[in-house]
């Protein structure tokens, strides 16, 4: 499969076309953010409730904070959030997969077990728990991994499978018989079988991490100080910014974050349909 | 063996998971690097409250006393698995001195009633819909609302909750903005306070139904699709077998197979979406009140929704797993 | 051939995968300009390599024609009640009623054509009320249970789930089932592929039971040749979408003409025989490829020039029919003399 016949078969999907529009857009903006001439943590830079202006292209809230640069910060920490969860769950979920899978016997067993354990418990309420007790202390990077750890579970099975799959090929009878190290079968001839399964579940699963940030932060779990969707969006509903009918304040992470979930989403499904036309529709990320 | 490879190893999970569940419950707040007693006391500390240091170390016991946090974590351990099995989950910081059970008791009903409705609306409601999409997944109509599917999946369920509240509640002012029924109303059987009820569970019901009901369909629609293509089904058109016979015994009988799979797996992914709506439309469910309880730190009342949440919810999704050899005749008879 | 003794017949029968790949379409040529004549009371073969269209062939015939597939050309006339008609300018209700009552189909991999979560009786149902009106349940399970007797199967599997039956047991079942409303034509493809040896030989007594009382046409695919020497009364040779030999199956076991029929059957293991089996070399072609002239032409050891431009026509010689530059001539020269 060479990468530039796959993009340009990827290109022809309209969906992935326009995610990846909308994408670029909102990395954008990200990258932007560094360039703000406002400290995102500093309250009052700016006089409070404007309307929308050619100084505040959204206005400011609240707080006295440009609505506008606030929401480049949010994006670009939801989205490094995304990422330190969405790869750190994607070292779990592999590593579980390719051992259960390769191993098979009694560690297949516990594996699957505690895996199984995983999807059944409702780890919502116990990412609940631990968020209420760390959330002082919780940064973009702690907050990913926090999420990690909830969130490799359902693809360490799709990955599992894959392997199982893998096995059966005649490659790996022959590998084994050849007496080829299992790490080098594992990483020369499985590899490029599980990534584009492990990237394609890793979109999805970005998006269950924003989404679950933007829950947590909604519930008052994580540290307000760190601009992200869900603080943005926090913030606007402490101050009864719907009640208020300041539309620009509150609308600004909402049609962001859903503008950021459709892009994903759109992104996972026409990768994973040219992936395997069978499996469609999946189940997005953790729990 | 049905017995041996199904139900035992689906009961020994069932018992596993309840135990480590509870016991990860348990352990979490005291792993902590602050304890619960000392956040108690900073949190009525911050709200200006003065405390005399005489009074503070009382208040330290009596905290200790209520939380369950004296003796070794072994006799707490014990103590904390006595109290669950009695449902004596201490009394409640915030609605002191309340019993957290009590407070539960009130607040289940709501959740029940909109979880359960929801759910099922939106099973049926998807699958139907998404069957009768994926049977005539060339037509149309299916291809519209597939489209339109792709919109509505992928946003989390406070996004939808908001948009509905926003539009439905403050814009055009058609439904209540909040709450379980009209404050100050006492709950009666009259079709007055039905209706009242009924309105007020409008909003938070709808966004939850079009969530859910977009995820069915889409599943469902999909499963369909590829049953279609199944040898079975196949061989029934082939044999001129009546379309409708081959729709209902074939198609559907099949593909709602995995489908009931999928329900207890989503459970749990249902519930944190109930407690999220609950939380946006201030419906007195067990979500608003875990949120109070978050809010208010009060640790009886977090861990009691959160023990009985697990079990709950992991019982549903046994209950469900028991169920589906009714369907699969490949399980009953190995 | 008597015109009244065909019960199916075919002109030029085109039916090809027209697939959508990245830039353009792709065509499968899988049936590619048959021309049958299949008559009342036999049991007719059809041989070759797996991928050379067979299974197609046998859709094109049973006009189950879906997407991808598509009839390109050419008609398939069934004769019923002395009237003969063409089975494509049905309409969809009239193909309904005539499958199962006229003619019925036992598809490729049988294990996986039961629905999983309904007894077999229940299928036996399902088939019974689809075709005949005003019966009550009980009246079609009795009459399922009746026909299972007949032949000779264990009435226990009409209580069981498909998942519980042997590979064999499933594939007698659709052959059964096929049987079931005493059909003129019965297609079978592949019934015997994926049973082990003792198997085959039940399946086998099956079909030759069935047509026994029947005395209907069985249209039996398999690519082993060693089964078709021992069931078909005449046997056909597919290559590439094409037949390219025809004629008793006793005369081609006797006298094969075209390279590629020998090299099938000198494949055949024979009594005693311990010398190297010789199969045709290489690989079939792609049929969305195909070779210019004769398609047989790179894998034939005999290959002339004139193979590699010019396809071969149909050359008979009485009953026997070849597809072969190297026997043109002689059919030429045979015409001649008769005429
Ligand atoms: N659904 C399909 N789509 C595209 N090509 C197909 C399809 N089914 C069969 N083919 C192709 O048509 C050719 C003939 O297939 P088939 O009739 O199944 O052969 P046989 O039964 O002789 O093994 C093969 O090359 C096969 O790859
Ligand atoms: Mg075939």
């Amino acid at each position: 499969m060479a990468l530039g016949s796959t993009l340009r078969d990827l290109f022809r999907d309209y969906r992935f076309v326009v995610a990846f529009i909308v994408l670029l857009f909102l990395v954008a903006l990200a990258v932007i953010s560094a360039f703000s001439p406002y400290d995102p943590t500093i309250w009052y830079y700016a006089p409070r409730d404007l309307k929308p202006s050619s100084q505040h292209i959204l206005g400011t809230d609240s707080r006295g904070q440009d609505i506008f640069w606030q929401a480049a910060f949010a994006i670009r920490n939801s989205l490094i959030i995304s990422i330190v969860a969405g790869l750190f769950s994607r070292l779990i979920a592999v590593a579980v997969g390719l051992v259960a899978g390769y191993q098979g016997g009694r560690t297949d067993r516990v594996l699957m077990f505690i895996t199984d354990g995983f999807l059944v418990i409702p780890l919502f309420l116990i990412l609940v728990m631990l968020a209420m007790l760390i959330r002082d202390k919780m940064n973009v990077f702690t907050t990913g991994l926090l999420l990690a750890v909830f969130g490799w579970a359902w693809d360490a099975r799709v990955l599992r499978s894959q392997v199982l799959s893998l096995r059966e090929r005649e490659f790996t009878k022959t590998a084994i018989l050849s007496g080829t190290p299992t790490l080098e079968l594992v990483f020369k001839e499985y590899m490029p079988y599980i990534t584009p399964l492990a990237f394609s579940t890793l979109i999805n699963n970005m998006s269950w991490a924003i989404g679950m940030e933007m829950t947590l932060s909604i519930i008052g779990l994580t540290n307000m100080d760190i601009p992200t969707l869900g603080t943005n969006l926090k913030w606007a509903l402490n101050y009864q910014a719907i009640l208020m009918r300041r539309w620009n304040w509150i609308l600004t992470p909402v049609v962001l974050s859903v503008l950021l979930f459709i892009a994903l989403y759109w992104l996972s499904v026409s990768i994973s349909e040219y992936l395997d036309p069978r499996t469609r529709v999946q189940r997005v990320g953790g729990e | 063996m049905f017995w041996r490879d199904y139900l035992i190893p689906r009961l020994l999970q069932y018992f596993l998971v309840i135990f480590l569940g509870i016991t990860i419950v348990f352990f979490i707040p005291r792993l902590a690097p602050t304890n619960p007693v000392e956040r108690t006391i900073a949190e009525v500390r911050s709200r200006g409250q003065y405390l005399d240091p005489a009074h503070i170390k009382d208040m330290v016991d009596a905290l200790t006393e209520m939380y369950g946090l004296s003796g070794s974590w072994w006799e707490q351990y014990k103590d904390f698995w006595v109290r669950l099995s009695r449902g004596d989950f201490g009394v409640s910081f915030f609605q002191f001195p309340t019993p957290v059970i009590e407070l539960i008791k009130r607040a289940l009903p709501w959740t029940v009633g909109l979880l359960f409705t929801t759910t099922v609306l939106s099973w049926l409601f998807g699958n139907i819909v998404g069957g009768m999409a994926g049977y005539a997944h060339s037509r149309g109509w299916s291809k519209l609302l597939d489209f339109l599917a792709m919109f509505v999946r992928p946003i989390p369920y406070y996004v939808v909750a908001l948009g509905l509240l926003i539009l439905f509640g403050y814009v055009y002012r058609l439904f209540p903005i909040g709450g379980g029924a009209t404050i100050g109303v006492r709950p009666s059987w009259t079709l007055a306070y039905i209706k009242d009820v009924l309105r007020h569970a409008f909003l938070p019901a709808l966004s939850m139904v079009l969530l859910g009901g977009a995820s069915w369909f889409q599943t469902s629609k999909l499963i369909v699709q590829n049953v279609k293509a199944e040898d079975f089904v196949q061989y029934a058109q082939l044999g001129g077998i009546r379309e409708s016979r081959i729709m209902f015994r074939y198609i559907i009988r099949n593909a709602m197979l995995p489908q009931v799979t999928n329900l207890a797996l989503s459970l749990g992914q249902i519930l944190s979406g109930a407690l999220i709506t609950e939380i946006v439309f201030s419906y007195p469910g067990l979500g608003h009140l875990l949120y109070s309880a978050i809010t208010t730190g009060d640790y009886n009342l977090i861990m009691g929704i959160i023990s009985l949440s697990i079990v709950a919810i992991t019982t549903l999704v046994l209950i469900v797993d028991l169920l589906y050899p009714l369907f699969d005749p490949r399980i009953r008879y190995k | 051939m008597k015109p009244s003794d065909v019960v199916l017949r075919t002109e030029n029968l085109k039916a090809h995968y027209v697939l959508d790949v990245p830039g353009g379409q792709k065509v499968v040529r899988a049936v590619d300009g048959v021309e049958l004549q299949i008559r009342r009371n036999e049991i007719y073969g059809i041989a070759g390599e797996s991928g050379c269209g067979k299974s197609t062939l046998m859709k094109t015939l049973y006009a189950w024609v879906n997407r991808p597939l598509r009839l390109v050309e050419g008609s398939v006339f069934y004769s019923k009640d002395g009237q003969e008609f063409d089975v494509y300018a049905l309409n969809k209700q009239e193909l309904r009623r005539l499958r199962w009552t006229f003619m019925a189909y036992v598809p490729q991999g049988a294990m996986s054509i039961f629905n999983p979560v309904i007894k077999i009786k229940e299928t036996y149902r399902d088939f019974l009320s689809s075709h005949l009106r005003g019966k009550t349940v009980e009246e079609m399970f009795e009459m399922a249970k009746e026909h299972i007797e007949q032949l000779g199967l264990p009435v226990s599997i009409l209580e069981a789930y498909p998942h519980q039956l042997s590979g064999g047991m499933r594939q007698r079942v659709a052959i059964a089932l096929a049987a079931l409303l005493r059909p003129s034509v019965i297609f079978a493809d592949e019934p015997t592929t994926a049973l082990d040896v003792v198997v085959q030989r039940g399946v086998v007594q099956l079909l030759k039971d069935i047509q026994e009382r029947l005395h209907n046409t069985i249209i039996l695919v398999t690519h082993d040749m060693g089964i078709h020497a021992n069931v078909t009364d005449r046997l056909c040779i597919m290559y590439a979408g094409r037949i390219i030999e025809e004629a008793a199956t006793v005369e081609i076991f006797k006298n094969p003409l075209h390279p590629y029929t020998q090299f099938l059957i000198n494949s055949l293991p024979q009594f005693g025989d311990t010398g190297e089996r010789v199969s045709a070399p290489g690989q079939p072609p792609s049929l969305a490829n195909l070779p210019s002239g004769c398609a047989f032409h790179p894998r034939c050891p005999q290959a002339m020039p004139i193979c590699r431009e010019r396809r071969p026509e149909d050359t008979k010689l009485g009953e026997h029919r070849v597809a072969c530059w190297l026997h043109a001539e002689r059919g030429e020269a045979e015409y001649a003399a008769n005429s």
